[in-house]
Protein backbone atom coordinates (compact mmCIF):
# COMPACT_ATOMS: atom_id res chain seq x y z
CA UNK A 1 0.00 0.00 0.00
CA UNK A 2 2.78 2.44 0.85
CA UNK A 3 2.94 5.55 2.93
CA UNK A 4 -0.34 7.08 3.99
CA UNK A 5 -1.46 10.19 5.84
CA UNK A 6 -4.45 9.62 8.10
CA UNK A 7 -6.52 11.43 10.68
CA UNK A 8 -7.08 8.91 13.43
CA UNK A 9 -7.80 8.42 17.11
CA UNK A 10 -5.61 8.57 20.19
CA UNK A 11 -6.19 5.45 22.30
CA UNK A 12 -4.24 6.42 25.40
CA UNK A 13 -1.66 8.84 26.71
CA UNK A 14 0.65 8.24 29.66
CA UNK A 15 3.45 10.22 31.20
CA UNK A 16 6.49 7.96 31.60
CA UNK A 17 9.00 10.44 33.02
CA UNK A 18 9.53 14.17 33.22
CA UNK A 19 8.66 15.43 29.73
CA UNK A 20 8.45 11.90 28.28
CA UNK A 21 5.09 10.60 27.08
CA UNK A 22 3.68 7.41 25.61
CA UNK A 23 0.80 7.57 23.16
CA UNK A 24 -1.06 4.65 21.61
CA UNK A 25 -2.76 5.48 18.30
CA UNK A 26 -5.28 3.54 16.22
CA UNK A 27 -3.42 3.15 12.91
CA UNK A 28 -4.05 -0.17 11.20
CA UNK A 29 -3.13 1.23 7.76
CA UNK A 30 0.33 1.96 9.15
CA UNK A 31 0.96 -0.95 11.53
CA UNK A 32 0.14 -3.42 8.74
CA UNK A 33 3.29 -2.28 6.99
CA UNK A 34 5.49 -0.95 9.80
CA UNK A 35 8.95 -2.34 10.55
CA UNK A 36 11.11 -1.75 13.64
CA UNK A 37 13.17 1.43 13.26
CA UNK A 38 10.67 3.19 11.02
CA UNK A 39 9.02 6.43 12.07
CA UNK A 40 5.86 8.44 11.56
CA UNK A 41 5.26 12.12 10.94
CA UNK A 42 2.91 13.66 13.49
CA UNK A 43 1.16 16.88 12.50
CA UNK A 44 0.14 19.52 15.01
CA UNK A 45 -3.37 20.94 15.08
CA UNK A 46 -1.93 24.46 15.00
CA UNK A 47 -1.86 25.88 11.47
CA UNK A 48 0.98 28.24 12.39
CA UNK A 49 3.20 25.15 12.72
CA UNK A 50 3.62 23.74 9.28
CA UNK A 51 6.04 20.88 9.55
CA UNK A 52 5.31 17.43 10.88
CA UNK A 53 7.31 16.09 13.83
CA UNK A 54 9.16 12.87 12.98
CA UNK A 55 8.73 10.38 15.84
CA UNK A 56 9.99 6.80 15.89
CA UNK A 57 7.62 3.88 16.26
CA UNK A 58 8.12 2.45 19.75
CA UNK A 59 5.81 -0.50 19.45
CA UNK A 60 3.02 -1.91 17.32
CA UNK A 61 0.19 -4.28 18.04
CA UNK A 62 -0.28 -5.78 14.60
CA UNK A 63 -3.43 -7.72 15.53
CA UNK A 64 -5.26 -4.69 16.81
CA UNK A 65 -3.65 -2.23 14.40
CA UNK A 66 -2.40 -0.08 17.25
CA UNK A 67 0.79 1.94 17.16
CA UNK A 68 2.72 3.42 20.06
CA UNK A 69 5.04 6.41 20.10
CA UNK A 70 7.15 7.45 23.07
CA UNK A 71 8.42 10.99 22.70
CA UNK A 72 9.99 13.83 24.62
CA UNK A 73 8.55 17.34 24.74
CA UNK A 74 11.08 19.29 22.71
CA UNK A 75 8.97 22.32 21.78
CA UNK A 76 5.43 23.56 21.30
CA UNK A 77 4.50 20.84 18.81
CA UNK A 78 5.36 17.89 21.04
CA UNK A 79 3.91 19.85 23.99
CA UNK A 80 0.60 19.90 22.10
CA UNK A 81 0.79 16.13 21.49
CA UNK A 82 1.33 15.52 25.21
CA UNK A 83 -2.10 17.05 25.93
CA UNK A 84 -3.96 14.67 23.60
CA UNK A 85 -6.27 12.31 25.47
CA UNK A 86 -7.93 9.05 24.53
CA UNK A 87 -10.55 9.78 21.90
CA UNK A 88 -8.82 12.89 20.53
CA UNK A 89 -7.93 13.10 16.86
CA UNK A 90 -4.33 12.99 15.67
CA UNK A 91 -2.93 13.39 12.15
CA UNK A 92 -0.08 11.09 11.23
CA UNK A 93 1.76 9.87 8.14
CA UNK A 94 3.75 6.71 7.79
CA UNK A 95 5.39 4.33 7.92
CA UNK A 96 8.46 6.32 6.93
CA UNK A 97 12.11 5.39 6.48
CA UNK A 98 13.81 2.05 6.04
CA UNK A 99 13.93 0.45 9.51
CA UNK A 100 16.43 -1.96 11.04
CA UNK A 101 17.51 -5.05 9.05
CA UNK A 102 16.06 -7.90 11.13
CA UNK A 103 18.13 -10.53 9.30
CA UNK A 104 21.30 -8.99 10.76
CA UNK A 105 20.10 -10.08 14.23
CA UNK A 106 18.48 -13.37 13.22
CA UNK A 107 18.65 -16.63 15.21
CA UNK A 108 22.19 -17.63 16.08
CA UNK A 109 23.33 -14.01 16.22
CA UNK A 110 24.06 -12.15 19.41
CA UNK A 111 22.74 -8.62 19.17
CA UNK A 112 23.42 -5.58 21.31
CA UNK A 113 20.59 -3.03 21.27
CA UNK A 114 21.75 0.37 22.46
CA UNK A 115 19.39 3.26 23.11
CA UNK A 116 20.22 6.68 24.49
CA UNK A 117 17.52 8.97 25.90
CA UNK A 118 14.68 9.45 23.46
CA UNK A 119 16.54 7.03 21.15
CA UNK A 120 15.41 4.20 23.43
CA UNK A 121 11.79 3.83 22.20
CA UNK A 122 12.48 2.35 18.71
CA UNK A 123 14.69 -0.30 20.31
CA UNK A 124 11.63 -1.82 21.98
CA UNK A 125 9.92 -2.79 18.73
CA UNK A 126 13.29 -4.08 17.52
CA UNK A 127 13.78 -6.17 20.69
CA UNK A 128 10.35 -7.69 20.16
CA UNK A 129 11.09 -8.66 16.57
CA UNK A 130 14.71 -9.81 16.50
CA UNK A 131 14.94 -13.60 16.57
CA UNK A 132 18.56 -13.75 17.79
CA UNK A 133 19.87 -13.40 21.35
CA UNK A 134 19.51 -9.87 22.67
CA UNK A 135 21.18 -7.71 25.26
CA UNK A 136 20.05 -4.16 25.82
CA UNK A 137 22.03 -1.15 26.99
CA UNK A 138 19.91 1.88 27.82
CA UNK A 139 21.39 5.27 28.65
CA UNK A 140 19.62 8.03 30.57
CA UNK A 141 20.47 11.37 32.09
CA UNK A 142 18.77 10.43 35.34
CA UNK A 143 15.11 9.41 35.31
CA UNK A 144 14.38 5.99 33.79
CA UNK A 145 11.57 5.10 31.36
CA UNK A 146 10.66 2.02 29.31
CA UNK A 147 13.53 -0.01 30.81
CA UNK A 148 11.29 -2.58 32.48
CA UNK A 149 9.50 -3.23 29.21
CA UNK A 150 12.74 -4.59 27.72
CA UNK A 151 13.17 -7.26 30.41
CA UNK A 152 11.17 -10.01 28.62
CA UNK A 153 13.54 -9.81 25.66
CA UNK A 154 16.94 -10.18 27.31
CA UNK A 155 19.44 -8.84 29.81
CA UNK A 156 19.04 -5.09 30.13
CA UNK A 157 21.91 -2.92 31.33
CA UNK A 158 21.44 0.67 32.38
CA UNK A 159 23.67 3.72 32.39
CA UNK A 160 22.78 7.06 33.96
CA UNK A 161 24.79 10.25 33.85
CA UNK A 162 23.68 10.99 37.41
CA UNK A 163 24.61 7.52 38.64
CA UNK A 164 21.11 7.00 40.03
CA UNK A 165 20.80 3.62 38.30
CA UNK A 166 23.19 1.18 36.63
CA UNK A 167 26.59 2.33 35.49
CA UNK A 168 27.44 5.96 36.19
CA UNK A 169 28.21 7.42 32.79
CA UNK A 170 27.07 6.63 29.28
CA UNK A 171 26.18 3.49 27.33
CA UNK A 172 29.80 2.91 26.30
CA UNK A 173 30.81 2.94 29.97
CA UNK A 174 28.15 0.28 30.66
CA UNK A 175 29.35 -1.86 27.74
CA UNK A 176 32.90 -1.76 29.07
CA UNK A 177 31.90 -2.34 32.69
CA UNK A 178 29.96 -5.48 31.80
CA UNK A 179 32.32 -6.59 29.04
CA UNK A 180 29.40 -6.99 26.64
CA UNK A 181 30.26 -8.88 23.44
CA UNK A 182 28.11 -9.06 20.34
CA UNK A 183 27.96 -10.02 16.67
CA UNK A 184 25.86 -7.04 15.74
CA UNK A 185 24.96 -3.66 17.24
CA UNK A 186 21.79 -1.65 16.70
CA UNK A 187 21.75 1.86 18.15
CA UNK A 188 19.64 4.98 18.35
CA UNK A 189 20.39 8.08 20.39
CA UNK A 190 22.11 11.44 20.45
CA UNK A 191 24.83 12.12 17.88
CA UNK A 192 27.81 11.99 20.32
CA UNK A 193 26.61 8.54 21.45
CA UNK A 194 26.26 7.30 17.88
CA UNK A 195 29.69 8.67 17.09
CA UNK A 196 31.38 6.74 19.89
CA UNK A 197 29.43 3.56 19.12
CA UNK A 198 30.46 3.86 15.48
CA UNK A 199 34.13 4.19 16.49
CA UNK A 200 33.83 1.20 18.87
CA UNK A 201 32.13 -0.98 16.26
CA UNK A 202 34.59 -0.13 13.49
CA UNK A 203 37.57 -0.70 15.81
CA UNK A 204 36.25 -4.08 16.92
CA UNK A 205 34.89 -4.98 13.48
CA UNK A 206 31.36 -5.47 14.73
CA UNK A 207 28.50 -5.15 12.26
CA UNK A 208 26.65 -2.03 13.38
CA UNK A 209 23.48 -0.14 12.45
CA UNK A 210 22.79 3.42 13.58
CA UNK A 211 19.49 5.26 13.50
CA UNK A 212 20.18 8.89 12.68
CA UNK A 213 18.28 12.09 13.32
CA UNK A 214 18.19 15.38 11.42
CA UNK A 215 15.77 18.29 11.00
CA UNK A 216 13.19 17.22 8.44
CA UNK A 217 10.53 18.85 6.31
CA UNK A 218 8.76 16.53 3.85
CA UNK A 219 9.70 13.23 5.55
CA UNK A 220 9.55 11.32 2.26
CA UNK A 221 12.82 12.13 0.50
CA UNK A 222 11.78 15.01 -1.73
CA UNK A 223 13.07 18.18 -0.08
CA UNK A 224 16.65 17.10 0.76
CA UNK A 225 16.64 18.90 4.12
CA UNK A 226 17.64 15.95 6.33
CA UNK A 227 20.80 14.69 4.72
CA UNK A 228 23.80 13.15 6.45
CA UNK A 229 27.30 12.69 5.10
CA UNK A 230 27.77 9.23 3.66
CA UNK A 231 30.85 7.33 2.55
CA UNK A 232 29.07 5.97 -0.51
CA UNK A 233 27.40 8.16 -3.08
CA UNK A 234 23.74 8.63 -2.31
CA UNK A 235 21.33 7.32 -4.90
CA UNK A 236 19.46 10.61 -5.23
CA UNK A 237 22.13 13.19 -6.01
CA UNK A 238 25.35 11.10 -6.08
CA UNK A 239 27.03 13.62 -3.76
CA UNK A 240 27.60 11.57 -0.56
CA UNK A 241 24.51 13.03 1.12
CA UNK A 242 22.10 10.31 2.16
CA UNK A 243 18.57 11.30 3.10
CA UNK A 244 17.85 10.43 6.73
CA UNK A 245 14.10 10.22 6.09
CA UNK A 246 14.21 7.95 3.07
CA UNK A 247 17.62 6.26 2.72
CA UNK A 248 17.64 6.01 6.54
CA UNK A 249 17.06 6.68 9.34
CA UNK A 250 18.99 3.41 9.81
CA UNK A 251 22.43 3.29 8.24
CA UNK A 252 25.37 0.91 8.45
CA UNK A 253 27.91 2.53 10.76
CA UNK A 254 30.60 2.57 8.09
CA UNK A 255 28.15 4.17 5.67
CA UNK A 256 27.78 7.44 7.62
CA UNK A 257 30.32 10.07 8.60
CA UNK A 258 30.10 12.52 11.47
CA UNK B 1 -16.14 24.03 -17.03
CA UNK B 2 -12.72 24.91 -18.43
CA UNK B 3 -9.65 24.66 -16.20
CA UNK B 4 -7.17 24.76 -19.07
CA UNK B 5 -4.77 27.68 -19.22
CA UNK B 6 -2.15 28.64 -21.75
CA UNK B 7 1.40 29.62 -20.86
CA UNK B 8 3.37 30.85 -23.87
CA UNK B 9 1.72 28.31 -26.16
CA UNK B 10 1.88 25.44 -23.69
CA UNK B 11 -1.58 24.31 -22.67
CA UNK B 12 -1.93 23.05 -19.10
CA UNK B 13 -4.87 20.85 -18.09
CA UNK B 14 -5.31 23.09 -15.07
CA UNK B 15 -3.38 26.00 -13.56
CA UNK B 16 -1.90 24.10 -10.59
CA UNK B 17 1.73 23.08 -10.63
CA UNK B 18 4.38 22.31 -8.04
CA UNK B 19 6.94 24.80 -6.80
CA UNK B 20 10.54 23.92 -7.55
CA UNK B 21 12.40 22.22 -4.74
CA UNK B 22 9.34 21.10 -2.81
CA UNK B 23 8.35 18.16 -4.99
CA UNK B 24 11.65 16.60 -6.11
CA UNK B 25 11.07 15.25 -9.60
CA UNK B 26 7.68 13.94 -8.57
CA UNK B 27 8.69 10.38 -7.74
CA UNK B 28 8.40 10.66 -3.94
CA UNK B 29 5.01 12.40 -4.12
CA UNK B 30 3.63 10.00 -6.72
CA UNK B 31 2.87 7.69 -3.78
CA UNK B 32 0.32 10.27 -2.64
CA UNK B 33 -0.73 12.23 -5.70
CA UNK B 34 -1.75 11.14 -9.19
CA UNK B 35 0.66 13.27 -11.20
CA UNK B 36 -1.70 13.06 -14.19
CA UNK B 37 -3.98 15.44 -12.36
CA UNK B 38 -1.41 18.24 -12.06
CA UNK B 39 -1.18 21.09 -14.56
CA UNK B 40 2.58 20.67 -14.51
CA UNK B 41 5.40 19.32 -12.40
CA UNK B 42 8.17 21.83 -11.84
CA UNK B 43 11.32 19.95 -10.90
CA UNK B 44 13.90 20.77 -8.29
CA UNK B 45 16.75 22.88 -9.67
CA UNK B 46 18.97 21.05 -12.15
CA UNK B 47 22.57 22.15 -12.64
CA UNK B 48 25.17 21.06 -15.18
CA UNK B 49 26.94 18.88 -12.61
CA UNK B 50 25.88 17.41 -9.22
CA UNK B 51 25.74 19.94 -6.39
CA UNK B 52 26.34 18.94 -2.77
CA UNK B 53 24.24 21.69 -1.19
CA UNK B 54 24.69 23.29 2.22
CA UNK B 55 25.59 21.82 5.62
CA UNK B 56 22.77 20.77 7.99
CA UNK B 57 20.56 21.85 9.64
CA UNK B 58 19.04 23.01 6.40
CA UNK B 59 15.57 23.73 7.65
CA UNK B 60 13.76 25.53 10.48
CA UNK B 61 10.12 26.10 11.21
CA UNK B 62 8.92 29.65 11.81
CA UNK B 63 5.51 31.08 12.67
CA UNK B 64 3.32 30.24 9.68
CA UNK B 65 6.33 29.46 7.59
CA UNK B 66 9.66 27.77 7.29
CA UNK B 67 13.20 28.71 6.41
CA UNK B 68 15.21 26.48 4.13
CA UNK B 69 18.81 26.61 3.05
CA UNK B 70 19.19 23.38 1.10
CA UNK B 71 21.66 25.03 -1.28
CA UNK B 72 20.27 23.43 -4.44
CA UNK B 73 21.60 19.93 -3.87
CA UNK B 74 20.89 18.09 -7.12
CA UNK B 75 22.24 15.21 -9.20
CA UNK B 76 23.06 17.32 -12.24
CA UNK B 77 21.55 17.21 -15.72
CA UNK B 78 22.93 13.84 -16.85
CA UNK B 79 21.26 11.85 -14.09
CA UNK B 80 18.17 14.01 -14.32
CA UNK B 81 17.79 13.24 -18.03
CA UNK B 82 18.60 9.57 -17.63
CA UNK B 83 16.51 8.83 -14.54
CA UNK B 84 14.00 11.54 -13.63
CA UNK B 85 12.81 12.69 -17.03
CA UNK B 86 11.72 9.20 -18.20
CA UNK B 87 9.79 8.86 -14.93
CA UNK B 88 7.93 12.13 -15.52
CA UNK B 89 7.26 11.28 -19.17
CA UNK B 90 5.01 8.43 -18.03
CA UNK B 91 2.45 10.98 -16.88
CA UNK B 92 0.01 13.19 -18.74
CA UNK B 93 1.30 16.41 -17.23
CA UNK B 94 3.59 19.15 -18.44
CA UNK B 95 7.23 19.01 -17.41
CA UNK B 96 8.92 22.22 -16.38
CA UNK B 97 12.58 21.94 -15.48
CA UNK B 98 14.01 24.43 -13.04
CA UNK B 99 17.54 25.34 -14.11
CA UNK B 100 20.22 26.61 -11.73
CA UNK B 101 23.78 27.68 -12.26
CA UNK B 102 26.67 29.67 -10.82
CA UNK B 103 27.61 31.41 -14.05
CA UNK B 104 25.80 32.32 -17.27
CA UNK B 105 27.73 29.50 -18.96
CA UNK B 106 26.37 27.01 -16.40
CA UNK B 107 22.79 27.98 -17.14
CA UNK B 108 23.38 27.81 -20.89
CA UNK B 109 24.98 24.38 -20.64
CA UNK B 110 21.83 23.00 -19.00
CA UNK B 111 19.46 24.89 -21.29
CA UNK B 112 21.29 23.63 -24.39
CA UNK B 113 21.32 20.08 -23.14
CA UNK B 114 17.60 20.16 -22.32
CA UNK B 115 16.72 21.70 -25.66
CA UNK B 116 16.83 18.22 -27.20
CA UNK B 117 14.84 16.59 -24.42
CA UNK B 118 11.08 16.14 -23.97
CA UNK B 119 10.75 19.09 -21.60
CA UNK B 120 7.82 21.48 -22.03
CA UNK B 121 9.26 24.60 -20.44
CA UNK B 122 12.37 25.83 -18.64
CA UNK B 123 12.24 27.80 -15.42
CA UNK B 124 15.44 29.75 -14.86
CA UNK B 125 16.24 30.14 -11.19
CA UNK B 126 17.92 33.51 -10.81
CA UNK B 127 16.60 33.94 -7.30
CA UNK B 128 17.87 31.25 -4.95
CA UNK B 129 18.97 33.05 -1.78
CA UNK B 130 21.01 30.11 -0.50
CA UNK B 131 23.93 29.84 -2.86
CA UNK B 132 26.86 32.23 -2.86
CA UNK B 133 27.34 32.43 -6.61
CA UNK B 134 24.67 32.59 -9.27
CA UNK B 135 21.14 32.34 -8.03
CA UNK B 136 20.01 35.55 -6.47
CA UNK B 137 23.10 37.46 -7.66
CA UNK B 138 21.52 37.46 -11.12
CA UNK B 139 18.09 38.32 -9.83
CA UNK B 140 18.73 41.54 -7.96
CA UNK B 141 20.14 43.64 -10.78
CA UNK B 142 17.81 44.50 -13.68
CA UNK B 143 20.68 44.65 -16.18
CA UNK B 144 21.81 41.17 -15.12
CA UNK B 145 18.23 39.87 -15.32
CA UNK B 146 17.83 41.17 -18.85
CA UNK B 147 21.26 39.93 -19.94
CA UNK B 148 20.86 36.38 -18.64
CA UNK B 149 17.34 36.16 -20.03
CA UNK B 150 18.66 37.14 -23.48
CA UNK B 151 21.47 34.60 -23.28
CA UNK B 152 19.18 31.78 -22.20
CA UNK B 153 16.65 32.65 -24.90
CA UNK B 154 19.38 32.27 -27.56
CA UNK B 155 19.80 28.60 -26.68
CA UNK B 156 16.41 27.53 -25.38
CA UNK B 157 14.10 25.55 -27.66
CA UNK B 158 11.31 25.63 -25.07
CA UNK B 159 9.51 28.66 -23.65
CA UNK B 160 11.54 30.31 -20.90
CA UNK B 161 10.16 31.17 -17.48
CA UNK B 162 12.27 33.54 -15.41
CA UNK B 163 11.85 32.95 -11.67
CA UNK B 164 12.09 36.26 -9.87
CA UNK B 165 13.34 37.08 -6.39
CA UNK B 166 11.17 39.08 -4.00
CA UNK B 167 14.34 40.37 -2.32
CA UNK B 168 14.32 43.57 -4.37
CA UNK B 169 13.07 47.10 -3.87
CA UNK B 170 10.78 47.22 -6.89
CA UNK B 171 9.58 43.96 -8.40
CA UNK B 172 8.21 45.70 -11.50
CA UNK B 173 11.73 46.73 -12.52
CA UNK B 174 12.83 43.08 -12.49
CA UNK B 175 9.67 41.89 -14.21
CA UNK B 176 10.14 44.45 -17.00
CA UNK B 177 13.84 43.56 -17.31
CA UNK B 178 12.98 39.88 -17.81
CA UNK B 179 10.31 40.80 -20.34
CA UNK B 180 12.77 43.04 -22.18
CA UNK B 181 15.22 40.14 -22.28
CA UNK B 182 12.61 38.03 -24.03
CA UNK B 183 11.21 35.97 -21.16
CA UNK B 184 8.06 34.10 -22.16
CA UNK B 185 6.68 33.75 -18.65
CA UNK B 186 7.52 35.00 -15.14
CA UNK B 187 7.39 32.88 -12.07
CA UNK B 188 7.19 34.59 -8.73
CA UNK B 189 7.98 34.74 -5.95
CA UNK B 190 10.99 32.75 -4.81
CA UNK B 191 11.58 32.74 -1.05
CA UNK B 192 12.31 35.82 1.04
CA UNK B 193 15.68 35.89 2.75
CA UNK B 194 15.11 35.24 6.42
CA UNK B 195 16.88 34.26 9.62
CA UNK B 196 15.97 32.37 12.74
CA UNK B 197 18.00 32.17 15.92
CA UNK B 198 17.61 29.27 18.30
CA UNK B 199 17.67 30.97 21.69
CA UNK B 200 18.30 27.75 23.61
CA UNK B 201 21.38 26.82 21.60
CA UNK B 202 22.22 30.50 21.00
CA UNK B 203 22.95 29.66 17.40
CA UNK B 204 21.50 30.14 13.95
CA UNK B 205 18.69 27.69 13.33
CA UNK B 206 20.04 26.79 9.88
CA UNK B 207 23.74 26.21 9.27
CA UNK B 208 23.77 28.70 6.39
CA UNK B 209 22.71 31.43 8.89
CA UNK B 210 20.17 32.83 6.42
CA UNK B 211 17.64 30.89 4.42
CA UNK B 212 14.60 31.31 2.24
CA UNK B 213 11.34 31.97 4.05
CA UNK B 214 8.30 30.29 2.52
CA UNK B 215 4.82 29.29 3.57
CA UNK B 216 1.62 31.19 4.35
CA UNK B 217 3.58 33.88 6.23
CA UNK B 218 4.79 35.31 2.90
CA UNK B 219 1.56 35.02 0.91
CA UNK B 220 0.37 38.65 1.17
CA UNK B 221 3.75 39.84 -0.09
CA UNK B 222 3.62 37.37 -2.96
CA UNK B 223 0.07 38.36 -3.95
CA UNK B 224 1.05 42.04 -3.91
CA UNK B 225 4.11 41.40 -6.09
CA UNK B 226 2.18 39.26 -8.59
CA UNK B 227 -0.40 42.04 -8.85
CA UNK B 228 2.29 44.70 -9.38
CA UNK B 229 4.11 42.62 -11.99
CA UNK B 230 0.88 41.72 -13.78
CA UNK B 231 0.12 45.43 -14.10
CA UNK B 232 3.63 46.12 -15.44
CA UNK B 233 4.21 43.39 -18.05
CA UNK B 234 2.25 41.60 -20.79
CA UNK B 235 3.75 38.12 -20.39
CA UNK B 236 1.93 35.56 -18.25
CA UNK B 237 2.83 34.98 -14.61
CA UNK B 238 2.99 31.83 -12.51
CA UNK B 239 2.11 32.94 -8.97
CA UNK B 240 3.40 31.27 -5.83
CA UNK B 241 4.24 31.96 -2.22
CA UNK B 242 2.42 30.30 0.64
CA UNK B 243 -0.48 28.76 -1.27
CA UNK B 244 -2.15 26.30 1.11
CA UNK B 245 -5.74 26.22 -0.15
CA UNK B 246 -7.85 26.75 -3.26
CA UNK B 247 -8.76 30.22 -1.96
CA UNK B 248 -5.06 31.10 -1.76
CA UNK B 249 -4.53 29.89 -5.33
CA UNK B 250 -7.53 31.92 -6.52
CA UNK B 251 -6.14 35.04 -4.86
CA UNK B 252 -3.06 34.78 -7.04
CA UNK B 253 -5.16 34.20 -10.17
CA UNK B 254 -7.41 37.16 -9.38
CA UNK B 255 -4.25 39.23 -8.83
CA UNK B 256 -3.10 38.38 -12.34
CA UNK B 257 -1.42 34.97 -12.32
CA UNK B 258 -2.27 32.59 -15.17
CA UNK B 259 -1.07 29.58 -13.19
CA UNK B 260 0.02 28.86 -9.63
CA UNK B 261 2.66 26.75 -7.91
CA UNK B 262 2.14 24.91 -4.65
CA UNK B 263 5.30 24.56 -2.57
CA UNK B 264 5.57 24.41 1.20
CA UNK B 265 1.99 23.10 1.41
CA UNK B 266 3.26 19.76 0.04
CA UNK B 267 5.22 19.28 3.27
CA UNK B 268 2.16 20.02 5.37
CA UNK B 269 -0.11 17.87 3.28
CA UNK B 270 1.23 15.65 0.51
CA UNK B 271 -2.22 15.71 -1.10
CA UNK B 272 -2.29 19.53 -1.19
CA UNK B 273 -1.98 19.96 -4.97
CA UNK B 274 -4.95 17.81 -5.93
CA UNK B 275 -7.05 19.11 -3.03
CA UNK B 276 -6.42 22.65 -4.27
CA UNK B 277 -7.50 21.68 -7.82
CA UNK B 278 -10.71 20.17 -6.44
CA UNK B 279 -11.34 23.27 -4.33
CA UNK B 280 -10.91 25.55 -7.34
CA UNK B 281 -13.51 23.52 -9.24
CA UNK B 282 -15.91 23.85 -6.31
CA UNK B 283 -15.38 27.60 -6.34
CA UNK B 284 -16.09 27.77 -10.07
CA UNK B 285 -19.31 25.80 -9.60
CA UNK B 286 -20.35 27.96 -6.67
CA UNK B 287 -19.86 31.22 -8.58
CA UNK B 288 -20.87 29.79 -11.97
CA UNK B 289 -17.53 30.47 -13.59
CA UNK B 290 -17.40 28.66 -16.96
CA UNK B 291 -13.74 29.31 -17.68
CA UNK B 292 -10.91 29.78 -15.21
CA UNK B 293 -9.39 32.29 -17.63
CA UNK B 294 -12.21 34.70 -16.74
CA UNK B 295 -10.65 35.03 -13.29
CA UNK B 296 -7.11 35.88 -14.35
CA UNK B 297 -6.40 39.44 -13.24
CA UNK B 298 -10.11 40.00 -12.60
CA UNK B 299 -9.45 42.22 -9.60
CA UNK B 300 -8.11 45.56 -10.74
Amino acid sequence: MGKIKITTTVLSQDRLADGVYSMWIDAKEITDQAKPGQFISVYTGDSSKLLPRPISICETNQNKGHLRIVYRIAGEGTEEFSHYKAGDQVIIMGPLGNGFPLEAGASGKKALLIGGGIGIPPMLELAKNLSGTKQMVLGYRDELFLNEEFLPYGDTFLATESGSAGTRGNVMDAIREHGLQSDVIFACGPTPMLKSIRAYALENQIECYLSMEEKMACGIGACLACVCKSSEKDEHSMVHNKRVCKDGPVFKAKEVEF
Amino acid sequence: MNMKVNLAGVELNNPVMTASGTFGSGEEYSEFVDLNRLGAVVTKGVASIPWTGNPTPRIAETYGGMINAIGLQNPGMDIFIERDLPFLKKYDTKIIVNVCGKTTEDYIEVVERLSHEPVDMLEINISCPNVKEGGIAFGQDPKAVEAITKEVKKYAKQPVIMKLSPNVTDITVMAKAAEAGGADVLSMINTLTGMKIDVNRRAFAVANKTGGLSGPAIKPIAVRMVYQAACAVRIPIIGMGGIMTAEDALEFILAGATAVSVGTANFVNPYATTEIIAGMKDYMVKYQIEDINELIGAVR
